[in-house]
Protein backbone atom coordinates (compact mmCIF):
# COMPACT_ATOMS: atom_id res chain seq x y z
CA UNK A 1 0.00 0.00 0.00
CA UNK A 2 1.46 3.09 -0.70
CA UNK A 3 1.66 5.80 1.96
CA UNK A 4 2.63 9.15 1.20
CA UNK A 5 4.37 9.34 4.89
CA UNK A 6 6.71 7.03 3.74
CA UNK A 7 6.75 7.87 0.28
CA UNK A 8 7.24 11.75 0.44
CA UNK A 9 7.47 12.76 4.62
CA UNK A 10 10.00 10.39 5.84
CA UNK A 11 12.70 11.35 3.23
CA UNK A 12 12.01 14.90 3.89
CA UNK A 13 12.91 14.68 7.60
CA UNK A 14 16.11 14.29 6.77
CA UNK A 15 18.89 17.58 6.03
CA UNK A 16 20.43 15.88 3.33
CA UNK A 17 17.33 14.80 1.73
CA UNK A 18 15.97 18.58 1.60
CA UNK A 19 18.81 20.38 0.47
CA UNK A 20 19.32 17.46 -2.38
CA UNK A 21 15.61 18.35 -3.32
CA UNK A 22 16.42 22.13 -3.28
CA UNK A 23 19.46 21.72 -5.32
CA UNK A 24 17.49 19.68 -8.09
CA UNK A 25 14.99 21.75 -8.49
CA UNK A 26 17.24 24.94 -9.37
CA UNK A 27 19.54 22.78 -11.14
CA UNK A 28 16.64 20.82 -13.62
CA UNK A 29 15.13 24.75 -13.99
CA UNK A 30 18.21 25.89 -14.72
CA UNK A 31 19.50 23.47 -17.21
CA UNK A 32 15.95 23.28 -18.73
CA UNK A 33 16.47 26.74 -19.53
CA UNK A 34 20.12 26.85 -20.69
CA UNK A 35 19.26 23.47 -22.06
CA UNK A 36 16.71 24.80 -24.34
CA UNK A 37 19.43 27.00 -26.50
CA UNK A 38 21.94 24.05 -26.36
CA UNK A 39 19.30 21.99 -28.21
CA UNK A 40 17.84 24.23 -30.97
CA UNK A 41 21.48 24.90 -31.09
CA UNK A 42 22.41 21.36 -32.05
CA UNK A 43 25.19 22.06 -29.89
CA UNK A 44 25.01 18.36 -27.62
CA UNK A 45 28.27 17.47 -28.25
CA UNK A 46 29.56 20.98 -27.31
CA UNK A 47 27.53 20.05 -24.12
CA UNK A 48 28.78 17.02 -23.25
CA UNK A 49 32.65 18.19 -24.14
CA UNK A 50 32.45 21.04 -22.14
CA UNK A 51 31.05 18.95 -18.84
CA UNK A 52 34.23 17.31 -19.27
CA UNK A 53 36.80 19.99 -20.01
CA UNK A 54 35.80 21.54 -16.12
CA UNK A 55 37.96 18.07 -14.62
CA UNK A 56 41.58 19.55 -14.06
CA UNK A 57 39.57 22.27 -12.47
CA UNK A 58 37.91 20.64 -9.97
CA UNK A 59 40.20 18.16 -9.93
CA UNK A 60 42.96 20.58 -8.99
CA UNK A 61 40.43 22.40 -6.27
CA UNK A 62 39.80 18.75 -5.17
CA UNK A 63 43.00 17.35 -3.99
CA UNK A 64 43.40 20.51 -2.10
CA UNK A 65 41.42 19.48 0.63
CA UNK A 66 43.48 16.46 1.24
CA UNK A 67 47.08 17.25 1.17
CA UNK A 68 47.91 18.40 -1.79
CA UNK A 69 50.49 16.79 -4.57
CA UNK A 70 51.21 20.40 -5.94
CA UNK A 71 50.57 23.46 -5.34
CA UNK A 72 47.89 25.78 -6.88
CA UNK A 73 48.58 29.23 -5.96
CA UNK A 74 45.01 31.19 -6.35
CA UNK A 75 43.06 27.81 -5.65
CA UNK A 76 44.54 27.48 -2.36
CA UNK A 77 43.28 31.16 -1.01
CA UNK A 78 39.90 29.79 -1.41
CA UNK A 79 39.03 28.09 2.41
CA UNK A 80 35.58 26.82 1.62
CA UNK A 81 35.44 23.53 -0.22
CA UNK A 82 32.63 23.69 -2.45
CA UNK A 83 33.23 27.29 -3.49
CA UNK A 84 36.98 26.28 -4.65
CA UNK A 85 35.75 23.45 -6.35
CA UNK A 86 33.36 25.58 -8.01
CA UNK A 87 35.79 28.49 -9.23
CA UNK A 88 37.96 25.74 -10.22
CA UNK A 89 35.31 24.21 -12.45
CA UNK A 90 34.54 27.55 -13.48
CA UNK A 91 38.04 28.64 -14.37
CA UNK A 92 38.48 25.22 -16.81
CA UNK A 93 34.85 25.45 -18.23
CA UNK A 94 35.51 29.11 -19.74
CA UNK A 95 38.72 28.40 -20.80
CA UNK A 96 37.68 25.79 -22.36
CA UNK A 97 34.32 27.84 -23.45
CA UNK A 98 36.83 30.72 -24.82
CA UNK A 99 39.40 28.17 -26.07
CA UNK A 100 37.02 26.21 -28.52
CA UNK A 101 34.93 29.37 -29.54
CA UNK A 102 38.21 31.22 -30.63
CA UNK A 103 39.32 27.94 -32.38
CA UNK A 104 36.41 27.75 -34.59
CA UNK A 105 36.06 31.46 -35.34
CA UNK A 106 37.38 31.48 -38.86
CA UNK A 107 35.96 27.95 -40.06
CA UNK A 108 39.37 26.82 -40.72
CA UNK A 109 38.58 23.86 -38.41
CA UNK A 110 35.13 22.57 -38.20
CA UNK A 111 33.66 22.70 -34.71
CA UNK A 112 33.21 19.22 -33.78
CA UNK A 113 37.26 18.70 -34.56
CA UNK A 114 38.38 21.40 -32.24
CA UNK A 115 35.52 20.13 -29.63
CA UNK A 116 37.07 16.41 -29.75
CA UNK A 117 40.48 17.61 -29.15
CA UNK A 118 40.07 20.33 -26.61
CA UNK A 119 37.46 18.18 -24.83
CA UNK A 120 39.66 15.05 -24.73
CA UNK A 121 42.99 16.67 -23.74
CA UNK A 122 41.45 18.42 -21.42
CA UNK A 123 39.89 15.75 -19.42
CA UNK A 124 42.98 13.65 -19.74
CA UNK A 125 44.49 16.50 -17.84
CA UNK A 126 41.88 16.50 -14.99
CA UNK A 127 42.71 12.43 -14.60
CA UNK A 128 46.24 13.19 -14.90
CA UNK A 129 45.94 15.88 -12.07
CA UNK A 130 43.44 13.63 -9.61
CA UNK A 131 45.34 10.52 -10.15
CA UNK A 132 48.68 12.39 -8.58
CA UNK A 133 46.24 11.91 -5.50
CA UNK A 134 45.94 7.86 -5.35
CA UNK A 135 43.40 8.67 -2.26
CA UNK A 136 41.55 10.76 -4.69
CA UNK A 137 41.76 8.87 -7.64
CA UNK A 138 40.52 5.48 -6.07
CA UNK A 139 37.62 7.24 -4.49
CA UNK A 140 36.63 10.61 -5.12
CA UNK A 141 36.77 10.65 -8.74
CA UNK A 142 33.44 8.24 -8.97
CA UNK A 143 31.64 11.68 -7.02
CA UNK A 144 33.26 14.17 -9.86
CA UNK A 145 32.54 11.66 -12.52
CA UNK A 146 28.96 10.59 -11.36
CA UNK A 147 27.70 13.93 -9.28
CA UNK A 148 27.27 13.16 -5.32
CA UNK A 149 23.91 14.70 -4.39
CA UNK A 150 24.31 13.53 -0.50
CA UNK A 151 27.52 15.64 0.02
CA UNK A 152 25.43 19.23 -0.80
CA UNK A 153 26.41 21.44 1.64
CA UNK A 154 24.81 24.91 2.28
CA UNK A 155 27.67 26.60 0.16
CA UNK A 156 26.40 24.70 -2.46
CA UNK A 157 22.78 25.42 -2.20
CA UNK A 158 23.97 29.17 -2.33
CA UNK A 159 26.18 28.72 -5.55
CA UNK A 160 23.49 27.21 -7.40
CA UNK A 161 20.97 30.28 -5.98
CA UNK A 162 23.62 32.56 -7.07
CA UNK A 163 24.21 31.17 -10.47
CA UNK A 164 20.79 29.94 -11.33
CA UNK A 165 19.61 33.83 -10.49
CA UNK A 166 22.26 35.20 -12.40
CA UNK A 167 22.03 32.86 -15.45
CA UNK A 168 18.09 32.86 -15.87
CA UNK A 169 18.22 37.21 -15.83
CA UNK A 170 21.02 36.95 -18.22
CA UNK A 171 18.37 34.78 -20.39
CA UNK A 172 15.70 37.11 -19.41
CA UNK A 173 17.76 40.63 -20.35
CA UNK A 174 19.34 39.02 -23.76
CA UNK A 175 16.62 36.48 -24.83
CA UNK A 176 15.21 38.17 -27.95
CA UNK A 177 19.60 38.58 -28.99
CA UNK A 178 20.05 34.82 -28.23
CA UNK A 179 17.41 33.78 -29.92
CA UNK A 180 18.40 35.46 -33.38
CA UNK A 181 21.84 34.16 -33.17
CA UNK A 182 20.74 30.78 -32.46
CA UNK A 183 18.35 30.80 -35.20
CA UNK A 184 19.41 33.05 -37.95
CA UNK A 185 23.29 34.53 -37.13
CA UNK A 186 23.01 36.24 -40.69
CA UNK A 187 20.34 38.83 -39.50
CA UNK A 188 22.15 39.07 -36.41
CA UNK A 189 25.18 40.49 -38.33
CA UNK A 190 22.85 42.86 -40.81
CA UNK A 191 21.45 44.01 -37.37
CA UNK A 192 25.08 44.88 -36.69
CA UNK A 193 24.85 42.78 -33.36
CA UNK A 194 28.15 41.96 -31.87
CA UNK A 195 27.51 38.28 -32.75
CA UNK A 196 30.85 36.94 -31.45
CA UNK A 197 30.43 38.31 -27.95
CA UNK A 198 27.08 37.01 -27.39
CA UNK A 199 27.96 33.68 -28.34
CA UNK A 200 30.54 33.30 -26.42
CA UNK A 201 28.15 34.56 -23.55
CA UNK A 202 25.74 31.87 -24.10
CA UNK A 203 29.08 29.77 -24.35
CA UNK A 204 29.66 30.89 -20.75
CA UNK A 205 26.69 30.40 -19.62
CA UNK A 206 26.44 26.94 -20.90
CA UNK A 207 29.91 26.20 -18.86
CA UNK A 208 28.62 28.19 -15.68
CA UNK A 209 25.28 25.90 -15.67
CA UNK A 210 27.07 22.70 -15.70
CA UNK A 211 29.63 23.42 -13.18
CA UNK A 212 26.50 24.31 -10.61
CA UNK A 213 25.32 21.06 -11.77
CA UNK A 214 28.22 19.00 -11.14
CA UNK A 215 27.22 17.91 -7.41
CA UNK A 216 23.75 17.19 -8.38
CA UNK A 217 24.71 14.48 -11.60
CA UNK A 218 27.97 14.85 -12.02
CA UNK A 219 30.09 15.09 -15.36
CA UNK A 220 29.32 12.21 -17.33
CA UNK A 221 25.77 12.25 -17.10
CA UNK A 222 25.66 16.10 -17.24
CA UNK A 223 24.48 16.40 -21.30
CA UNK A 224 21.06 14.21 -20.36
CA UNK A 225 19.76 17.40 -17.80
CA UNK A 226 20.65 19.87 -20.43
CA UNK A 227 19.15 17.69 -23.49
CA UNK A 228 16.44 15.83 -22.51
CA UNK A 229 14.02 18.28 -20.47
CA UNK A 230 14.82 21.06 -23.58
CA UNK A 231 14.43 17.60 -26.24
CA UNK A 232 10.61 16.90 -24.39
CA UNK A 233 10.02 20.48 -24.51
CA UNK A 234 10.25 21.21 -28.24
CA UNK A 235 8.10 17.77 -28.83
CA UNK A 236 5.66 19.68 -27.28
CA UNK A 237 5.82 23.83 -27.68
CA UNK A 238 5.89 25.80 -30.90
CA UNK A 239 7.94 28.72 -29.54
CA UNK A 240 10.88 29.33 -27.85
CA UNK A 241 9.70 31.04 -24.55
CA UNK A 242 7.44 27.80 -24.18
CA UNK A 243 9.79 25.65 -24.98
CA UNK A 244 12.18 27.28 -22.14
CA UNK A 245 9.47 27.29 -19.67
CA UNK A 246 8.42 23.50 -20.03
CA UNK A 247 11.83 22.94 -20.42
CA UNK A 248 12.39 24.36 -16.99
CA UNK A 249 9.36 22.73 -15.69
CA UNK A 250 10.37 19.18 -16.53
CA UNK A 251 13.91 19.69 -15.26
CA UNK A 252 12.86 20.76 -11.61
CA UNK A 253 10.31 17.59 -11.77
CA UNK A 254 12.54 15.29 -13.00
CA UNK A 255 14.94 16.17 -10.30
CA UNK A 256 12.64 15.76 -7.31
CA UNK A 257 11.44 12.67 -8.39
CA UNK A 258 14.60 11.34 -9.02
CA UNK A 259 15.95 12.32 -5.82
CA UNK A 260 13.16 10.49 -4.10
CA UNK A 261 13.09 7.27 -6.28
CA UNK A 262 17.03 7.20 -5.22
CA UNK A 263 16.31 7.26 -2.16
CA UNK A 264 13.28 4.33 -2.06
CA UNK A 265 15.47 2.58 -4.44
CA UNK A 266 18.86 3.18 -2.79
CA UNK A 267 20.35 3.60 -5.82
CA UNK A 268 22.84 6.70 -7.19
CA UNK A 269 21.07 10.32 -7.59
CA UNK A 270 22.44 11.24 -10.84
CA UNK A 271 21.45 7.86 -12.77
CA UNK A 272 18.10 7.96 -11.39
CA UNK A 273 17.62 11.88 -12.37
CA UNK A 274 19.02 11.06 -15.18
CA UNK A 275 16.93 7.78 -15.76
CA UNK A 276 13.54 9.39 -14.70
CA UNK A 277 14.00 12.46 -17.75
CA UNK A 278 14.48 9.92 -20.30
CA UNK A 279 11.44 8.04 -19.31
CA UNK A 280 9.67 11.42 -19.16
CA UNK A 281 11.62 11.77 -23.08
CA UNK A 282 10.01 8.15 -24.35
CA UNK A 283 6.77 8.26 -22.87
CA UNK A 284 6.01 12.40 -24.49
CA UNK A 285 8.02 10.84 -27.84
CA UNK A 286 5.28 8.12 -27.55
CA UNK A 287 2.54 10.39 -26.89
CA UNK A 288 3.12 12.82 -29.99
CA UNK A 289 4.10 10.26 -32.28
CA UNK A 290 0.76 8.93 -31.65
CA UNK A 291 -1.35 11.88 -32.10
CA UNK A 292 0.65 13.15 -35.10
CA UNK A 293 -0.16 9.09 -36.49
CA UNK A 294 -3.54 9.15 -35.48
CA UNK A 295 -4.61 12.85 -36.16
CA UNK A 296 -7.64 13.78 -38.11
CA UNK A 297 -5.22 16.03 -40.27
CA UNK A 298 -3.21 12.67 -41.61
CA UNK B 1 31.50 59.11 -60.42
CA UNK B 2 33.48 59.24 -56.92
CA UNK B 3 31.21 58.82 -53.62
CA UNK B 4 32.13 61.16 -50.90
CA UNK B 5 32.16 58.56 -47.96
CA UNK B 6 30.74 60.95 -45.46
CA UNK B 7 27.81 61.88 -46.99
CA UNK B 8 26.90 64.86 -44.14
CA UNK B 9 29.91 66.52 -45.76
CA UNK B 10 28.67 66.69 -49.42
CA UNK B 11 24.70 66.93 -49.42
CA UNK B 12 24.78 68.53 -53.06
CA UNK B 13 26.01 64.87 -53.88
CA UNK B 14 23.55 62.92 -51.76
CA UNK B 15 20.98 65.16 -53.26
CA UNK B 16 22.29 64.27 -57.20
CA UNK B 17 22.17 60.68 -56.19
CA UNK B 18 18.57 60.66 -54.51
CA UNK B 19 17.28 58.85 -57.41
CA UNK B 20 19.97 55.99 -56.40
CA UNK B 21 18.67 53.47 -54.00
CA UNK B 22 22.08 51.24 -53.79
CA UNK B 23 25.47 52.12 -54.37
CA UNK B 24 28.32 49.68 -55.19
CA UNK B 25 31.76 50.63 -55.85
CA UNK B 26 34.71 48.34 -56.51
CA UNK B 27 33.22 45.78 -54.07
CA UNK B 28 35.38 42.55 -53.78
CA UNK B 29 34.49 40.07 -50.84
CA UNK B 30 34.56 36.52 -49.85
CA UNK B 31 38.00 34.60 -49.62
CA UNK B 32 40.26 35.47 -52.35
CA UNK B 33 41.15 32.77 -54.70
CA UNK B 34 37.81 30.82 -53.48
CA UNK B 35 35.68 30.31 -56.50
CA UNK B 36 32.89 31.68 -55.26
CA UNK B 37 34.60 35.00 -54.89
CA UNK B 38 33.68 38.26 -56.44
CA UNK B 39 36.12 40.76 -57.19
CA UNK B 40 36.07 44.79 -58.32
CA UNK B 41 31.98 44.76 -58.93
CA UNK B 42 30.58 48.65 -59.26
CA UNK B 43 26.87 48.90 -60.23
CA UNK B 44 23.94 51.45 -58.46
CA UNK B 45 19.69 50.11 -58.52
CA UNK B 46 17.72 53.00 -58.88
CA UNK B 47 14.87 53.24 -56.27
CA UNK B 48 11.91 51.25 -57.09
CA UNK B 49 13.63 48.98 -59.36
CA UNK B 50 13.56 45.70 -59.96
CA UNK B 51 17.01 43.97 -60.59
CA UNK B 52 17.45 39.99 -61.54
CA UNK B 53 21.01 38.81 -60.61
CA UNK B 54 22.29 36.11 -62.57
CA UNK B 55 24.93 33.66 -63.24
CA UNK B 56 26.34 30.31 -62.92
CA UNK B 57 26.90 28.44 -59.92
CA UNK B 58 29.77 29.34 -57.72
CA UNK B 59 29.54 32.63 -59.60
CA UNK B 60 29.52 34.56 -56.52
CA UNK B 61 25.68 35.91 -56.27
CA UNK B 62 25.34 34.68 -52.73
CA UNK B 63 28.40 36.30 -51.66
CA UNK B 64 27.45 39.77 -53.00
CA UNK B 65 24.09 39.64 -51.50
CA UNK B 66 26.04 38.52 -48.11
CA UNK B 67 28.43 41.24 -48.67
CA UNK B 68 25.67 43.63 -49.05
CA UNK B 69 23.66 42.61 -46.37
CA UNK B 70 27.07 42.64 -44.15
CA UNK B 71 26.68 38.91 -43.20
CA UNK B 72 30.31 38.60 -44.64
CA UNK B 73 33.05 41.59 -44.67
CA UNK B 74 33.96 42.91 -47.35
CA UNK B 75 38.02 42.58 -48.37
CA UNK B 76 37.24 45.76 -50.37
CA UNK B 77 35.09 48.92 -51.91
CA UNK B 78 32.20 50.62 -50.88
CA UNK B 79 28.14 49.75 -50.46
CA UNK B 80 25.72 52.95 -49.36
CA UNK B 81 22.23 53.32 -49.77
CA UNK B 82 20.89 57.12 -50.26
CA UNK B 83 24.31 58.01 -49.70
CA UNK B 84 24.90 56.36 -46.12
CA UNK B 85 27.97 53.81 -46.05
CA UNK B 86 26.42 50.50 -45.12
CA UNK B 87 28.97 49.65 -42.87
CA UNK B 88 27.43 51.93 -40.39
CA UNK B 89 23.81 51.78 -41.46
CA UNK B 90 23.04 47.86 -42.29
CA UNK B 91 19.61 47.79 -41.43
CA UNK B 92 18.18 49.70 -44.48
CA UNK B 93 18.57 46.57 -46.20
CA UNK B 94 16.66 43.66 -45.62
CA UNK B 95 17.91 39.96 -46.94
CA UNK B 96 16.05 36.57 -47.08
CA UNK B 97 18.12 33.95 -46.60
CA UNK B 98 18.18 31.02 -49.02
CA UNK B 99 15.77 28.14 -48.05
CA UNK B 100 18.69 25.57 -47.11
CA UNK B 101 20.17 28.58 -44.50
CA UNK B 102 16.77 28.50 -42.25
CA UNK B 103 16.01 26.11 -39.60
CA UNK B 104 12.62 25.32 -40.27
CA UNK B 105 11.97 23.01 -37.27
CA UNK B 106 13.17 25.94 -34.63
CA UNK B 107 10.51 26.73 -32.28
CA UNK B 108 9.25 30.23 -33.47
CA UNK B 109 6.03 31.24 -35.23
CA UNK B 110 5.60 33.51 -38.16
CA UNK B 111 4.66 36.15 -35.85
CA UNK B 112 8.14 35.21 -33.77
CA UNK B 113 10.53 35.42 -36.97
CA UNK B 114 9.13 38.53 -38.13
CA UNK B 115 9.48 40.44 -34.65
CA UNK B 116 13.47 39.45 -34.97
CA UNK B 117 13.47 41.60 -37.62
CA UNK B 118 12.54 44.41 -35.14
CA UNK B 119 15.49 43.91 -32.34
CA UNK B 120 17.56 46.43 -33.52
CA UNK B 121 14.67 49.00 -33.07
CA UNK B 122 13.80 47.41 -29.90
CA UNK B 123 16.85 47.98 -28.59
CA UNK B 124 19.28 46.54 -25.82
CA UNK B 125 17.79 45.04 -22.38
CA UNK B 126 14.29 46.21 -23.52
CA UNK B 127 11.10 43.73 -24.44
CA UNK B 128 8.84 44.51 -27.92
CA UNK B 129 6.11 47.63 -27.26
CA UNK B 130 2.84 47.65 -28.77
CA UNK B 131 4.83 49.62 -31.71
CA UNK B 132 6.77 46.72 -32.54
CA UNK B 133 3.88 44.30 -32.32
CA UNK B 134 1.77 46.81 -34.88
CA UNK B 135 4.84 46.70 -37.21
CA UNK B 136 5.20 43.11 -37.11
CA UNK B 137 1.42 42.88 -37.69
CA UNK B 138 0.81 45.16 -40.37
CA UNK B 139 3.77 43.59 -42.55
CA UNK B 140 2.73 40.69 -42.66
CA UNK B 141 -0.70 42.21 -43.72
CA UNK B 142 1.45 43.43 -46.66
CA UNK B 143 2.67 39.85 -47.38
CA UNK B 144 -1.17 38.26 -46.97
CA UNK B 145 0.57 36.49 -44.14
CA UNK B 146 -1.78 37.67 -40.90
CA UNK B 147 -3.74 34.77 -40.50
CA UNK B 148 -0.77 32.71 -40.15
CA UNK B 149 0.78 34.80 -37.57
CA UNK B 150 0.56 31.56 -34.51
CA UNK B 151 1.43 29.07 -37.58
CA UNK B 152 4.91 27.42 -36.37
CA UNK B 153 7.10 28.30 -39.36
CA UNK B 154 7.98 24.61 -40.64
CA UNK B 155 4.29 24.13 -40.92
CA UNK B 156 4.18 26.73 -44.15
CA UNK B 157 4.04 25.99 -47.39
CA UNK B 158 7.49 26.92 -49.68
CA UNK B 159 5.92 30.29 -51.14
CA UNK B 160 4.25 31.00 -47.84
CA UNK B 161 7.97 30.86 -45.89
CA UNK B 162 9.48 32.58 -48.28
CA UNK B 163 6.82 35.92 -47.15
CA UNK B 164 7.39 35.73 -44.03
CA UNK B 165 11.06 36.17 -44.29
CA UNK B 166 10.03 38.87 -47.10
CA UNK B 167 7.65 40.42 -43.97
CA UNK B 168 10.86 40.16 -41.18
CA UNK B 169 13.37 42.31 -44.32
CA UNK B 170 10.56 44.47 -44.32
CA UNK B 171 9.89 44.73 -40.35
CA UNK B 172 13.31 46.31 -40.35
CA UNK B 173 11.85 49.42 -41.79
CA UNK B 174 13.80 48.87 -45.13
CA UNK B 175 12.52 49.95 -48.64
CA UNK B 176 15.72 47.45 -50.08
CA UNK B 177 14.84 43.96 -50.30
CA UNK B 178 17.59 41.68 -50.76
CA UNK B 179 16.65 37.74 -52.03
CA UNK B 180 19.01 35.05 -52.44
CA UNK B 181 17.56 31.77 -54.69
CA UNK B 182 13.83 32.73 -53.93
CA UNK B 183 12.92 30.39 -55.74
CA UNK B 184 14.87 27.31 -55.93
CA UNK B 185 13.17 24.19 -54.22
CA UNK B 186 9.37 25.73 -55.20
CA UNK B 187 7.42 24.95 -57.67
CA UNK B 188 5.53 26.98 -60.30
CA UNK B 189 2.64 28.78 -58.37
CA UNK B 190 4.54 29.31 -55.21
CA UNK B 191 6.89 31.46 -57.43
CA UNK B 192 3.98 33.16 -58.92
CA UNK B 193 2.76 33.41 -55.43
CA UNK B 194 6.43 35.06 -54.38
CA UNK B 195 6.44 36.97 -57.33
CA UNK B 196 2.84 38.71 -56.71
CA UNK B 197 3.82 38.99 -53.62
CA UNK B 198 7.27 41.15 -54.18
CA UNK B 199 5.14 43.37 -57.46
CA UNK B 200 3.37 44.70 -54.75
CA UNK B 201 5.54 45.95 -52.57
CA UNK B 202 7.46 47.15 -55.48
CA UNK B 203 4.60 49.33 -56.69
CA UNK B 204 4.80 50.41 -52.71
CA UNK B 205 7.95 51.42 -54.13
CA UNK B 206 10.25 48.80 -52.64
CA UNK B 207 13.49 48.05 -54.20
CA UNK B 208 13.61 44.57 -55.16
CA UNK B 209 16.54 42.41 -55.66
CA UNK B 210 16.57 39.17 -56.39
CA UNK B 211 19.44 36.15 -57.48
CA UNK B 212 18.24 33.39 -59.42
CA UNK B 213 18.64 30.43 -62.10
CA UNK B 214 15.28 31.37 -63.60
CA UNK B 215 16.46 33.48 -66.84
CA UNK B 216 13.06 33.29 -67.84
CA UNK B 217 11.36 34.90 -65.05
CA UNK B 218 14.72 36.99 -65.05
CA UNK B 219 14.27 38.70 -68.26
CA UNK B 220 10.24 39.24 -68.37
CA UNK B 221 9.58 40.24 -64.59
CA UNK B 222 11.76 42.66 -63.87
CA UNK B 223 13.24 45.79 -64.94
CA UNK B 224 17.15 44.70 -65.36
CA UNK B 225 19.30 42.23 -65.66
CA UNK B 226 22.33 41.69 -63.65
CA UNK B 227 25.21 38.82 -64.97
CA UNK B 228 28.16 37.83 -62.93
CA UNK B 229 30.66 35.24 -62.46
CA UNK B 230 32.99 36.71 -60.24
CA UNK B 231 33.11 39.68 -61.60
CA UNK B 232 30.17 41.92 -63.06
CA UNK B 233 29.77 40.92 -67.08
CA UNK B 234 26.91 43.25 -68.08
CA UNK B 235 24.16 45.09 -66.10
CA UNK B 236 20.92 46.11 -68.09
CA UNK B 237 17.80 45.49 -70.53
CA UNK B 238 17.57 41.65 -71.13
CA UNK B 239 18.67 42.26 -74.88
CA UNK B 240 21.70 43.96 -74.02
CA UNK B 241 22.89 41.39 -71.46
CA UNK B 242 21.85 38.10 -73.35
CA UNK B 243 24.29 38.51 -76.34
CA UNK B 244 26.09 35.44 -77.43
CA UNK B 245 29.88 36.89 -76.02
CA UNK B 246 28.07 37.85 -71.93
CA UNK B 247 26.59 34.46 -72.02
CA UNK B 248 29.81 33.12 -73.27
CA UNK B 249 31.39 34.68 -70.45
CA UNK B 250 29.26 33.61 -68.14
CA UNK B 251 27.93 30.06 -68.92
CA UNK B 252 30.74 29.23 -71.08
CA UNK B 253 28.58 28.11 -73.41
CA UNK B 254 26.24 26.01 -71.54
CA UNK B 255 22.72 28.88 -72.31
CA UNK B 256 22.46 30.19 -75.21
CA UNK B 257 19.38 32.72 -76.03
CA UNK B 258 17.50 32.96 -79.19
CA UNK B 259 15.39 36.27 -80.71
CA UNK B 260 12.78 35.90 -82.59
CA UNK B 261 10.40 39.13 -82.87
CA UNK B 262 9.42 40.37 -79.89
CA UNK B 263 10.27 37.02 -77.75
CA UNK B 264 12.91 35.28 -76.31
CA UNK B 265 13.78 31.95 -76.17
CA UNK B 266 16.18 30.83 -72.89
CA UNK B 267 17.98 27.18 -73.59
CA UNK B 268 20.05 26.04 -70.25
CA UNK B 269 22.23 23.30 -69.73
CA UNK B 270 22.52 23.48 -66.41
CA UNK B 271 20.35 21.84 -64.18
CA UNK B 272 20.68 23.04 -60.66
CA UNK B 273 17.53 25.05 -60.40
CA UNK B 274 16.55 22.24 -57.72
Amino acid sequence: MIDLQTLIQNPLSYDFMQRAILAAVIVGIVSGVVGSFVVVRGMSFFGDALAHSILPGVSAAYIYSGGAAFSMPLLSEIQDESLRLFVGGLAAGIFAAVLIGWLTRDKRLKEDTVIGIVFVAMFALGIAIISSDPRAYGRDLVHILFGNILGISNTDIWIMVVCGVVVIGIVVFFFKELVVISFDVGLARTLQLPTEGLRILLLVLIAVTIVASLQIVGITLMLAMLIAPAAIAQLVTKRMHHMIIVAAVVGAVSGVVGVFISYHLGIATGPAIVLTVTTLFLIAFSMTYISERFSPAH
Amino acid sequence: MILSKDPQSSPVEFIENDRCALQVQQLSAGYAGHRQAIHDVSFTVNRGERLAVIGPNGAGKSTLFKALAGIIPHTSGNVSTYGLDCRTSHTLIGYVPQYEEVDWQFPATVFDVVMMGRIRKIGWLRFPRKVDRDGVYSTLEQVGMAHLSNRQIGQLSGGQKRRVFIARALVQETDIILLDEPFSGVDVNAEDEIMETLEHLNRTGITIILSTHDLQTASTRFDRLMLINQQLIAIGKPEDVFTPSNLRQAYGGAVSVFQQGNEMLIFSDEHDHA
